[in-house]
C-alpha cells in the first residue's frame, strides 16, 4: 500500500479496499522497521494513531466521505499538538508539551487525518541539512550517507521512505523545497497568510509559512485544500476566499508563459543540475507551454538579504525561551540573570545561538539602520523584481537548489557555505510568493528538483502547472531502493 | 567585518545567552563570515526606497475589543519549570 499516493490511497477508503486501520498499520510498520537507521521521526504515536484510525473507519461507515479520512500522517515537530511532545528539534523544547494545538494540527484532524508522530527537524528550523537537530541528523533514504535536506528534513525522508503518504512542512527560506528537491518530493510552500501560522513555533515572522509535502501534486493540492484559510488566531492570515485546488488539474496548459531567470542559471549552479532543470523545461514546451527569458537583477542580494531580516526576526522571537514560562531551565541558577543566561546558553544548539547573535547585533542601537532598514529596502527592491517579471509570465521556473542533496559534515563548518544551499528558495520567502519544488530528475542516484514560483495567492496554478508535468514523466514516481 | 572577541561578549550579553569561553574564538570567527557576506547590502543603492516589512505590504488587522478567551491560566501554566499559586517562579531579585 506505501507505494501508492494519497490521491489513491484516498480513493482506495472510498472504495471500501482497505481501511484506515488497515493502512495506519501498515505504516506504523514500516516506521517501526525504518525510522531507526533513518531517524526521520522524534516521536511515533502507535496507540493514538490506531485509535484516529479506527475513529475514522467509524465515521466512514456513517457516510462520512472526506477526501482525507483516514489517510495517515505525519507532522513537523514544530506544530504544536495538543498533550503530545513538541520538541522543535531543540534541547530547549524537549520535553515541552503544548496546552494547545495549532490550527493546521486541528484542520488535519478535523479533515480525520490520522497522526503517526513528529518528523525530525533542523532546531527551530534553522539549517538546510537537519543536521542542527538535538535529537541527532537524518539520513536521505536516497543515499545514507546524505543529508535530507532541511529544515524540514524528518518530513522529507519520512515520505521518501514512504513511512506516511504525506508530511506537514514549514518554509521560511527554502525549508520545505529544499529538502522535497533533495528527497524527490513534491513541496508547496503557499503564500505568506495562505495558511495559519498559530501554534507554529515561530522563527522569522514575516516568512514563515506552514505546507504540504506529498508525492504529487494533486496529493499537495487535496491537503492544501485542508489546511487553507483564514484564522483570527494569526494576525498576518489573509482572508482571501480559498480556492478549489483541484478543480483543474486535468485542463491543458497550452499558452502558458514561463519566465526562466538568467540568473538561476548562472555561477553556483550544478552542472547536471542545470542539464536536468533544462530538460523539464523542454519537457513543458512539448506541453505548449512558452518559455520566456526573464531577469531578476537583484537575485544575488537574496541571500544577504535573508541573512538579516531572518536572524533579526529570530533573535527577536526566541527572546521568548527564558526559562521562566516554558522550555529548559539551568540547574540552581543563583540570579534572575543567571536564570536566563544559562538557560539560553545550555537549551539552544550552536547554529541557533549564531542567528540569535546575528540578529541581536543587527538589531542593536547604531546598526538597526545599516543592516536592519537596509535589508528591507533591498527585500522592496527583490519583490520588485518580482511584480515586474510576472507582467510577462504566468510562473516562474528554474531549479530549487543549486546542487543536489550532499554528504553528511560536508558543510557542517562553513555557515555561508550552508547557507548558499538557499540560493533559489529564499526570494518566495521575502516576497511572499507561493513557491514549489518537484522531482524532475536524478543525478547520481539522487533527485533533482525543479522549482515553479507564482503569483500571491495563485497556489491553484502551480499545483496545475506542475500535476501536467506529472502525468507525462515519472520522476515523482521513483523511490529510493530498500525500502520495499 | 570583522568582529572582536569584546564585540561578540557585548551582543551575547545583549541576547542573554551564556557563553563558555572556548565558544567565543569560533562564533567571533562565523560571525564576522556572515557579516562579511550581508556587506554586499551597503554598496547598493536604496535611496527612496520605502523598506518592506512584510509581504503584500498587509496591514494588521484589528479586532473588537471584548473578550474571547476563557480563563487558561492552569493549562498555559503547565509547562512552566516552576509555577506556585499561578506565579512563575523565578530566583529572588529583591534582597
Amino acid at each position: 500500500m506505501y507505494e501508492k499516493t494519497l490521491a489513491e490511497q484516498s480513493q482506495m477508503l472510498a472504495k471500501g479496499e482497505c481501511s484506515s486501520v488497515e493502512l495506519t498499520s501498515h505504516y506504523l510498520e514500516r516506521i517501526a522497521r525504518f525510522n531507526a537507521e533513518l531517524n526521520a521521526l522524534i516521536s511515533v504515536d502507535d496507540k493514538g494513531a490506531v485509535a484516529a484510525a479506527h475513529a475514522a473507519d467509524a465515521k466512514r461507515a456513517e457516510g462520512d466521505a472526506s477526501p482525507l479520512l483516514g489517510i495517515p500522517m505525519v507532522h513537523k515537530d514544530i506544530f504544536c499538538v495538543e498533550g503530545g511532545r513538541t520538541t522543535c528539534g531543540s534541547r530547549m523544547l524537549e520535553h515541552f508539551v503544548s496546552p494547545y494545538n495549532a490550527t493546521v494540527v486541528n484542520k488535519t484532524r478535523e479533515a480525520g487525518m490520522v497522526l503517526l508522530g513528529k518528523a525530525n527537524m533542523d532546531e527551530f528550523a534553522m539549517g538546510s541539512s537537519n543536521e542542527n537537530s538535538y535529537f541527532g541528523g537524518v539520513k536521505n533514504p536516497w543515499n545514507h550517507d546524505c543529508v535530507p535536506g532541511g529544515s524540514s528534513g524528518g518530513s522529507a525522508a519520512a515520505v521518501a521512505a514512504r513511512l506516511a503518504p504525506l508530511a506537514t512542512g514549514t518554509d521560511t527560506g527554502g525549508s520545505i523545497r529544499q529538502p522535497a528537491a533533495f528527497c524527490g518530493l513534491t513541496g508547496l510552500k503557499p503564500t505568506y497568510g495562505r495558511v495559519s501560522r498559530y501554534g507554529m513555533i515561530a522563527f522569522a515572522s514575516s516568512l514563515d509559512q506552514a505546507g504540504p509535502m506529498a508525492i504529487t501534486a494533486e496529493d499537495c493540492a487535496m491537503v492544501l485544500q485542508a489546511i487553507a484559510g483564514f484564522d483570527e488566531r494569526d494576525s498576518t492570515s489573509s482572508d482571501k476566499p480559498v480556492d478549489d485546488y483541484t478543480a483543474n488539474l486535468d485542463t491543458p496548459i497550452a499558452g502558458l508563459k514561463i519566465g526562466v531567470p538568467e540568473e538561476y542559471f548562472s555561477e553556483g549552479l550544478d552542472n547536471d543540475v542545470a542539464t536536468q532543470v533544462r530538460s523539464a523545461l523542454s519537457e513543458y514546451e512539448k506541453l505548449g507551454a512558452t518559455l520566456v527569458p526573464i531577469s531578476l537583477p537583484n537575485q544575488g542580494l537574496c541571500i544577504p538579504a535573508y541573512y538579516v531580516v531572518a536572524p533579526a526576526e529570530a533573535s527577536s522571537n526566541l527572546s521568548r525561551f527564558d526559562g521562566v514560562r516554558f522550555g529548559y531551565r539551568c540547574d540552581s541558577p543563583v540570579d534572575l540573570e543567571d536564570l536566563y543566561t544559562r538557560s539560553r546558553g545550555e537549551g539552544f544548539g550552536a547554529e541557533v545561538k549564531r542567528r540569535i547573535l546575528i540578529g541581536t547585533y543587527a538589531l542593536s542601537a547604531g546598526y538597526y539602520d545599516a543592516y536592519y532598514l537596509k535589508a528591507q529596502q533591498v527585500r522592496r527592491l527583490i519583490s520588485n523584481d518580482f511584480d515586474a517579471a510576472f507582467q510577462q509570465v504566468d510562473v516562474i521556473a528554474g531549479p530549487t537548489t543549486p546542487t543536489p542533496a550532499f554528504e553528511a559534515g560536508a558543510k557542517t563548518d562553513d555557515p555561508v557555505a550552508m547557507y548558499l544551499n538557499d540560493l533559489y528558495t529564499v526570494s518566495a520567502n521575502l516576497c511572499g510568493l507561493p513557491s514549489l519544488s518537484m522531482a524532475c530528475g536524478n543525478v547520481n542516484g539522487l533527485p533533482v528538483g525543479l522549482q515553479l514560483t507564482g503569483q500571491y495567492f495563485d497556489e491553484a496554478r502551480l499545483l496545475h502547472v506542475a500535476h501536467r508535468y506529472q502525468q507525462v514523466t515519472d520522476w515523482h514516481q521513483r523511490m529510493p531502493a530498500g525500502i520495499e | 567585518m570583522a568582529l572582536t572577541t569584546d564585540d561578540i561578549k557585548q551582543i551575547a550579553h545583549l541576547a542573554r545567552i551564556g557563553l563558555d569561553d572556548s565558544a567565543i574564538e569560533p562564533l567571533r570567527a562565523d560571525l564576522s563570515t556572515v557579516l562579511d557576506l550581508v556587506e554586499q547590502l551597503s554598496a547598493i543603492d536604496t535611496n527612496g526606497v520605502e523598506p518592506m516589512a512584510h509581504p503584500g505590504n498587509a496591514a494588521l488587522r484589528l479586532r473588537a475589543d471584548s473578550v474571547s478567551e476563557t480563563n487558561q491560566r492552569d493549562s498555559l501554566q503547565s509547562p512552566a519549570p516552576l509555577v506556585e499559586q499561578g506565579y512563575f517562579l523565578v530566583p529572588r531579585v529583591i534582597e
